[in-house]
């Protein structure tokens, strides 16, 4: 019995150092990469400048986020778009991965997913470059319209929210489409004949059977898409010209621009809050865990 | 014809082509009220592609289906007087029980309340009361399959349709559940139509068997019908164990007939009414249990065929035992072990004789020549 | 026989390399803008000093920030503008005191270097030498836009919808300006600052409507002006020469109220590790005919003594119809940024940048 019991704790020793072999890359890109920087930035954050290289330690970073109405309303604004495309993604992403994971076989699906994914074999900035192209007054929807008599003169549509929306949506169909065809997929399809057998009708199936099979699709897509919404920083830019003001052109000015490390390191952290927040709101009303839909 | 007589459901020269290959061809007949008809064939047979004709997940190419005498081609599936359990039953997972069993009365507009009270009822009625708000991966093979038939009976359908609902149960449940969905169909007295490739299930449960090959039945019958006189050699190979040899009619006098094996054996045999003659390729099928063992010859004197050989194997299997016996040539025969103790001292390579009567070998044309 | 020759030629040169490197062979790692480091000019100063040499190029911001990321290290001499080297100096203490000493002062315009070394002095320390200078104005469609003068203009009816300009500091200095106020006067003082800054803004948010939108690339204006969709802009002069030369209507104008003037400068990162071969590159770059490369890449003008006469005659009649005496003598240079300055500034950015 006692040699047994040393044999055991030996292999227990040797599995513990697997594990930690194991999760040492993780832990160390956990830290390095993610932790580390995030704590730094959150002491950042608290320094505020009371003079040339005088630094104390408060929150008035965090005082003129909330006191000064811009700031809040930027972010409030980048928040509600972030949403609407999120939801025009899944209104748009919803019927095309339907018809991938359901009513295409082989070769024609592989060749639908690729579409997909064609847009993501240039980078964001050709693609955004792209939309330009098409969208500005000189460009060739407008010189189309034209020729084809619909509209008198040049027709601007770049420079608004609409073309900021078309740009984050675009951009986020892929993130949209691969969780719900994989979830879709794994709907058996007899669950969808024994609902049109038991009576139901196509609306009745989407309503009952597919959409409540899809929600951690639906939930991990939206996660996924509504943060790289959020976090864009190129779309916004250059799609919404004057009117932009995204909450990361607020970092990325009060950083780069103003010099002002302190404040924009507080953005940076309310945009994590808050979007953390968010998220959880959303996973809280839909009944999902973050475990359920990542894995 | 009177509606009591009317059949529940009758197919009419049904016929499906995918493509270029045949799967369902020129396929008739009619399942009366209330009974249990099965169709048994191997995998690829063309089965499901019935059953989905029926539940109207596929159009035929041909032929008609009518219910109750009424032809549903024209009725959408979620239109028609049929429902179906699945192979793997199909349960909604996002549903609890109660929900699942009363999607199809939703989908009628039945009123919450009588929903409800429907439903307690068929619980009741399939033996599981109470389980309406546990959630469906909270159930047993077994339970998950009477919430499968009770989600179709609470519509109270015309003819339930059953793909190899069995299929994916283990050995034991699998028994219980023959015994189990016969009592069912009693109880519901329904008509039920069920299809699969387990002849034990088939022959258990069905009042009536069509046996299916390469798109279309081979026999229709009732089990012991078909066990006792398959028309066809598909059929005796199929339905039941049977041992087979193919060879050539030497003599044949009236129905009885003699046959050469390929391997030398010389057997006796029947073919009633399938013409074959001195000289035709034959196989012969003989039921192992049809086959009397006997420790010498003297025991076997009444039997037209005789065989001498030695104990090859010994397969124990509690009263499905049996031996395999090699002749003289090396050919094997298996023979059911009789459970009166008698043999139970046998081992291998014990001299034994086996004999059979000429009845019991049942002989048919073989394709080729 | 070729051959032979480039071979002895190559193992020559390569051992003349070999052996010289651990004297004073080092890497410059050069963080400046796009065309004031061009391909013939550092094959020229590798080929004569045997350093080498890495280019980064970005703007002002991006280099400040850069630097302030690392302390002032990563890079061995940058070229911000001469009025953003006192305050960060200040502030974040990136950059080295010059050796004047390893200076050839003589290469350098002489007013342009005192200039800039009185801009750059930090407790008495010079961290600063001029290079390239230049101004922002309008680039104007003359065809379209005739009327303008000034950036206020630029609100006008006239041009409605067909303007463009930067959300950055100089256009909120440039309207100040144009709007007879002083703002390197209010400088020093925070309390007239802000309150300038406020008509200021007041003015870009009426202004709005106006603008297609802002330009923040110098690439993305070219394109807005080439397709016609600006017919007005502030930037830089260069910019406008550049238009030019596709489109005679385009140019490069001083706007009435003056041209704003930039010097972009040489400053060691405090912890540059090759200051021999960056003095090696200021001396190299500031010859007449290198500075006269420089020119022809850029587009700018250098601080360099005489190297007029190497840049090519366009380039010079382009400047001189963008700039007759009394615009040059107009010009409004940039003094130094106080520190802290661009906090005030950049809330009225976003507030205009916000308004609707």
């Amino acid at each position: 019995m006692l040699c047994r019991a040393g044999a055991v704790t030996r292999m227990r020793a040797g599995q513990k150092l697997g594990l930690i072999l194991l999760l040492t890359p993780l832990l160390l890109w956990l830290s390095l990469l993610i932790i580390i920087p995030h704590i730094d930035l959150f002491l950042l954050s608290l320094r505020e400048r009371v003079g040339v290289r005088q630094y104390e330690t408060s929150l008035a970073n965090y005082t003129t986020i909330l006191t000064e109405p811009l700031y809040m309303v930027t972010f409030a604004r980048t928040a509600i778009m972030s949403i609407l495309a999120t939801a025009l993604t899944l209104l748009i992403a919803f019927p095309v991965s339907y018809y991938i994971a359901k009513m295409v076989r082989g070769r024609a699906r592989s060749v639908l997913f690729l579409m997909c994914l064609i847009p993501f074999w240039v980078s964001e900035l050709v693609r955004t470059f792209g939309w330009m192209i098409l969208l500005r007054e000189s460009g060739v929807i407008s010189g189309l319209l034209q020729w084809a008599g619909l509209a008198a003169g040049p027709v601007e549509m770049l420079y608004n929210d609409a073309s900021i929306m078309v740009g984050l949506v675009y951009t986020s169909m892929l993130f949209m489409v691969v969780p719900l065809v994989t979830t879709l997929d794994s709907l058996d399809d007899a669950v969808i004949e024994a609902g049109y057998d038991l009576g139901g009708s196509g609306p009745s199936i989407l309503r009952e059977i597919v959409i409540p099979h899809a929600v951690p699709g639906i939930v991990s897509g939206s996660i996924v898409v509504f943060m790289l919404s959020l976090g864009n920083y190129l779309t916004p830019t250059m799609l919404g010209g004057k009117d932009s003001l995204w909450f990361t052109q607020m970092i990325y000015s009060q950083f780069i621009v103003r010099f002002n490390w302190e404040l924009g390191a507080a953005f940076g952290f309310m945009l994590l809050v808050l979007s953390s927040l968010i998220v959880w709101v959303v996973l809280r009303m839909t009944g999902q865990t973050l475990e359920k839909t990542m894995g | 014809m009177t509606a009591s007589t009317l059949p529940d459901l009758e197919c009419d020269c049904l016929t499906k082509h995918f493509g270029a290959s045949v799967a369902v061809d020129d396929v008739s007949f009619s399942v009366p009220a209330g009974s249990f008809f099965s169709v048994l064939g191997p995998s690829g047979c063309g089965k499901t592609t019935i059953m989905r004709m029926i539940a109207g997940f596929l159009e035929p190419t041909s032929g008609d289906i009518r219910i109750k005498g009424r032809s549903v081609l024209d009725v959408p599936p979620n239109k028609r007087p049929v429902n179906m359990v699945f192979q793997h039953l199909a349960l909604f997972p996002m549903m609890n029980i109660a929900d699942n069993i009363g999607y199809g009365l939703r989908r009628k507009g039945m009123a919450k309340g009588e929903i409800a009270r429907k439903v307690d009822e068929v619980l009741d009625r399939i033996g599981l009361p109470g389980i309406g708000t546990r959630r469906v991966d909270e159930l047993s093979g077994g339970q998950k399959q009477r919430v499968a038939i009770a989600r179709c009976m609470v519509l109270e359908p015309d003819v339930l349709l059953l793909d190899e609902p069995l299929g994916a149960l283990d050995l034991k449940l699998r028994e219980h559940m023959k015994i189990e969905l016969k009592a069912l169909q009693a109880a519901f007295d329904t008509t039920f139509v069920y299809i699969t490739h387990d002849q034990s299930e088939a022959l258990v449960m069905s009042d009536q068997i069509a046996v299916m090959n390469t798109g279309r039945f081979e026999q229709m019958g009732t089990a012991r019908d078909l066990y006792y006189r398959p028309q066809t050699a598909f059929v005796a190979g199929f339905v039941g164990d049977a041992n087979r040899w193919q060879g050539r009619v030497i003599r044949a006098e009236g129905e009885a007939l003699e046959i050469k094996t390929d391997g030398g054996l010389i057997l006796r045999g029947v073919g009633p009414g399938r013409g074959l003659g001195i000289g035709d390729k034959a196989e012969v099928f003989v039921r192992p249990e049809a086959i009397r063992l006997a420790e010498n010859t003297a025991q076997l004197s009444h039997f037209d065929t005789q065989i001498s050989g030695h104990v090859s194997t010994i397969l124990f299997n509690g009263a499905a035992s049996r031996v395999i016996v090699a002749d003289a040539s090396g050919a094997e025969i298996e023979v059911t072990l009789p459970q009166s103790g008698e043999f139970a001292h046998l081992s291998r390579g014990m001299t034994v004789h086996i004999g059979w009567s000429g009845e019991q070998g049942n002989c048919f044309a073989a394709q080729g020549r | 026989m070729k051959t032979l020759s480039f071979g002895l030629k190559f193992t020559a040169s390569a051992l003349a390399l070999g052996l010289a490197a651990p004297a004073n062979a080092d890497t410059l790692r050069l963080l400046t803008w796009g065309g004031y480091a061009p391909e013939n000019v550092i094959e020229m100063f590798e080929a004569e000093t045997g350093h080498t040499v890495e280019v980064t190029t970005s703007n002002n911001e991006e280099m400040i920030a850069k630097l302030r990321a690392t302390g002032g290290g990563g890079f061995d001499l940058a070229q911000p503008s001469q009025d953003r080297i006192a305050g960060p100096q200040e502030e974040f203490g990136i950059y080295k005191p010059m050796d004047l000493s390893k200076i050839d002062a003589a290469l350098f315009i002489p007013s342009m270097l005192e200039a800039t070394k009185a801009n750059t002095t930090v407790s008495g320390e010079v961290y600063g030498v001029p290079h390239v200078w230049g101004t922002d104005g309008l680039v104007l469609n003359t065809a379209e836009a005739a009327s303008i003068k000034d950036y206020t203009d630029l609100c006008s009816d006239e041009v409605a919808g067909k303007v463009s300009y930067r959300m950055r500091r100089p256009t909120l200095i440039g309207f100040a300006f144009s709007m007879g106020m002083d703002p390197f006067e209010a400088y020093a003082d925070e309390a007239a600052y802000t309150e300038m800054l406020s008509k200021v803004e007041e003015t870009l948010i009426a202004c709005k409507p106006n603008v297609k939108t802002y330009w923040s690339g110098g690439d993305e204006l070219m394109g807005l002006v080439r397709s016609g969709e600006v017919v007005a802009a502030m930037a830089w002069d260069t910019g406008g020469w550049k238009l030019n030369e596709d489109n005679a209507d385009v140019t490069f104008v001083a706007p009435a109220s003056g041209a704003l003037g930039w010097i972009d400068t040489f400053v060691i990162p405090a912890k540059g590790q090759a200051d021999d071969a960056a003095y090696a590159w200021i001396n190299f770059v500031m010859k007449p005919e290198v500075a006269a490369m420089i020119t022809e890449s850029a587009g700018n003008f250098t601080a360099s003594q005489g190297a007029d006469e190497f840049v090519s005659d366009a380039l010079k009649a382009r400047y001189q119809a963008s700039f007759p005496q009394e615009a040059v003598d107009n010009i409004k240079w940039y003094p130094p940024v106080p520190a802290g300055l661009e906090a005030l500034e950049g809330a009225v950015l976003d507030r205009v940048q916000a308004a609707r």
